[in-house]
């Protein structure tokens, strides 16, 4: 019990101290066993069920109507022997023993006796001594001593013997009735009768049964007493043994000596040593059952698969959507890090250009005043060249000054602003920052700013690092003595564009797949952190544009970001 | 810009004095201070035309001295010098009073501008 709610619970629990792709898998895997075991064991459970139930109750329907049929049977052959029986008992007690004896009489009797009851064969009196006295029939057995043999011993015993079929001198497979009879006087006598036994056949003929059925009277030592229709004739074995004695009629499955499966329906009969047995081939009733199985088979076996397809289907859905939502998750953390990062830089370049800002101040003064003393001065030395110098000092200053006004931008990035700007002043401060390394690595940047583009309202920090990002990927992949071109341009009534195209080293197919991706990157290990270009797409989509790339390798990488001219108020920038 | 007379106030000793003298070599009267306090003290002896005052200063700030000053000596127009990126600064101080603001590093001609200018507003109102 407790091993299988450890299972479970294993099933259950999120391997989190797994890398990505294994977490996934196993995590996968456990709802799809779970799912099928929930789905899956009832399914199996129900269709076991079923087979049972089925079986059980198409066993008991065959079953059911071939006890009645071996019912029936007993009841009419034991009525047949019975009546047969009564008829010689009638005889031998109606009439004395001299009227018996007198073979007319006993001639008269049989004629009547021929005509009223089928079967009867002949009918004899035999005396005590075990002769036959007198004798109708179509032999010649007047005078036969029976005192030897074993029936009339019985006789004499019982009162009653109803012979097991045999075939004798007649000839023919016939059974002997004998009723003893004894006058009030004490004089004893014996009636003896043979019946054909076809009238036996013929009741088996008219139970009707159809030509996989066969049906039989066998005795206790299992030899026919009727034909049977697979196993042999009148008097023949019958190979297939009858179970215990039993009254009731009773149905089992067995083999028989042909190897076939059958459904043996029998019943011991209560008067004689006789046994009725029927006789149904398995394949021949259970050919419903068999379509039955197969049908079950095919549902549960289409309700498998489909539950199966089914359950991986969901769980693949289920996955892809956890990855989604995990990979959305960090790279928002990712997001939120890196720009809580860059805040950092920003204050921090906020203090430094406040900081440097004043000796700034004071060298530009200093400078200055010297620039008045010389100016002031017609006379001092070397006038034009102090002039120059100075000159000099004051032009480094303002570039000091450009220099802090950047830093200041950078750090005012940090905090997010919807303001209404020009997207071409952003491209030229933006391409600032790059200008110097242009120049030094001979990098050409081309603009082609469309004159009179709309102002939108957009944030002007953000938009700064979603140019940067891109100019600095192409200021990586064009290497010394390529091209950046910029272009901007209006494409609707609600959106403007921006193009940059480099001649750099571009990228394949694959790269292009994941270039959005947070943490992918191609550049060496310490050069890049893949974040780049996945901020940049988050940045843009935040404030309600798009982003797409083309690139060819070996020919360039080419950028067009789309932004509104209306930043959509629920981006939240 | 003879008779002009000018208060410097500001922390920054080298910058305040190396403005004074070149504002004097333009035949301004100039006077410095180098704290907030220090102004009120000053403002005793000397009333300037105008106030070039420093918003960034230790003890009382720039803005405080701003809204005292034009309180006590409401004639007196003050210009203020903010860092770069003060800008919101620079126009608070102007809601509070001042005539305008100067980012530093500054335009010795500029500074000498600005002053004309707030002289010549003075001078209309009286």
């Amino acid at each position: 019990m407790r091993s299988i709610k450890g299972l479970i619970e294993d099933l259950l629990s999120i391997p989190e101290e797994r890398s990505t792709p294994e977490r996934y898998r196993i995590v996968g895997r456990n709802i799809a066993i779970l799912m099928l075991t929930t789905t899956l064991v009832p399914l199996a459970l129900m269709t076991a069920i079923n087979y049972y139930e089925y079986k059980a109750a198409l066993r008991n329907e065959i079953q059911a109507p071939m006890k009645t049929l071996v019912n029936k049977a007993k009841h009419s052959f034991e009525l047949f022997l019975a009546g047969r029986l009564s008829t010689v008992n009638f005889i031998a007690s109606a009439y004395t023993f001299e009227e018996l004896a007198d073979e007319k009489n006993l001639n008269r009797i049989f004629r009547v006796l021929k005509k009223e009851f089928e079967g009867f064969v002949d009918i004899g009196l035999i005396d005590s001594k075990g002769t036959q006295i007198s004798y109708a029939g179509p032999y010649e057995l007047q005078g036969k001593d029976y005192a030897d043999q074993a029936w009339f011993e019985q006789v004499r015993v019982n009162g009653v013997y109803i012979s097991d079929v045999f075939k004798g001198y007649r000839k023919f497979p016939h059974l002997a009735i004998a009723v003893q009879h004894i006058s009030t006087d004490g004089r004893e006598w014996i009636v003896r009768a043979t019946i054909n036994t076809a009238k036996l056949d013929d009741l088996i003929a008219s139970m009707g049964l159809d030509s996989e059925s066969d049906a039989f009277v066998i005795n206790r030592q299992g030899v026919f007493q009727t034909k049977s229709k697979f196993y042999g004739d009148v008097l023949d074995k019958c190979p297939v043994t009858i179970p215990t004695r039993s009254f009731e009629p009773t149905v089992i499955e067995r083999v028989d000596p042909l190897g076939r499966d059958i459904f043996l329906g029998y019943v011991y009969f209560n008067q004689n040593d006789f046994i009725f047995a029927f006789i149904k081939h398995k394949s021949d009733v259970l050919k419903v059952w068999y379509t039955l199985r197969a049908d079950l088979l095919i549902v549960f076996v289409i309700g498998l698969t489909v539950i199966i397809l089914g359950v991986l289907k969901l769980t693949s859905i289920m996955m892809k959507r956890m990855k989604e939502s995990d990979d959305r998750r960090t790279m928002a953390l990712r997001e939120v890090e890196h720009s809580h990062k860059l805040s950092s830089i920003g204050r921090l370049a906020a203090g430094v250009a406040h900081e440097v800002n004043n000796p700034l101040a004071v060298i530009n003064e200093k400078a200055g005043l010297m620039q008045d003393v010389i100016q002031y001065n017609p006379d001092f030395p070397d006038r034009e060249r102090f002039l120059n110098l100075v000159k000099a000092i004051i032009q480094s200053v303002e570039r000091c000054r450009t220099i802090t006004h950047r830093l200041l931008g950078f750090a005012r990035r940090m905090d997010v602003e919807v303001q209404l700007l020009d997207v071409n002043e952003v491209l030229r401060e933006t391409l600032g920052f790059l200008e110097k390394e242009a120049l030094y690595r001979n990098v050409k940047l081309d603009l082609d700013l469309l004159k009179n583009l709309p102002q939108i309202k957009s944030d002007r920090g953000q938009l700064q690092q979603v140019f940067l990002n891109i100019l600095n990927n192409a200021m990586f992949a064009i290497g010394d003595g390529g091209t950046i071109a910029i272009s901007s341009f209006e494409r609707d009534s609600e959106m403007i564009g921006v193009t940059i195209k480099d001649t750099g080293h571009g990228m394949s197919e694959e790269t292009l797949k994941h270039v959005f991706e947070p943490f992918f990157t191609t550049k060496k290990s310490g050069q890049g952190t893949g974040l780049g270009l996945s901020i940049t797409y988050g940045i843009v989509k935040r404030l309600g544009g798009d982003i797409e790339v083309q690139s060819k390798p070996g020919i360039g990488t080419f950028f067009t970001v789309y932004l509104p001219k209306q930043t959509p108020a629920q981006s939240g920038v | 810009m003879k008779d002009w007379k000018v208060l410097l106030v500001d922390d920054e000793k080298e910058f305040v004095v190396t403005i004074a003298e070149r504002l004097g070599m333009r035949g301004i009267i100039t006077e410095t201070v180098f704290e907030g306090e220090g102004a009120f003290k000053k403002l005793e002896t000397f009333e300037p035309d105008v106030m070039v005052l420093d918003l960034m200063m230790p003890g009382m700030s720039g803005l405080t001295v701003l809204e005292k000053v034009k309180k006590l000596y409401p004639k007196i127009e003050v210009i203020l010098l903010t860092g770069i990126g003060s800008t919101p600064e620079g126009l608070t101080g102007m809601r509070l009073g001042a005539f305008d603001y100067l980012m530093k590093p500054l335009q010795i001609d500029e500074l000498i501008q600005k002053i004309g200018m707030a002289i010549n507003k003075r001078s209309s109102a009286t």
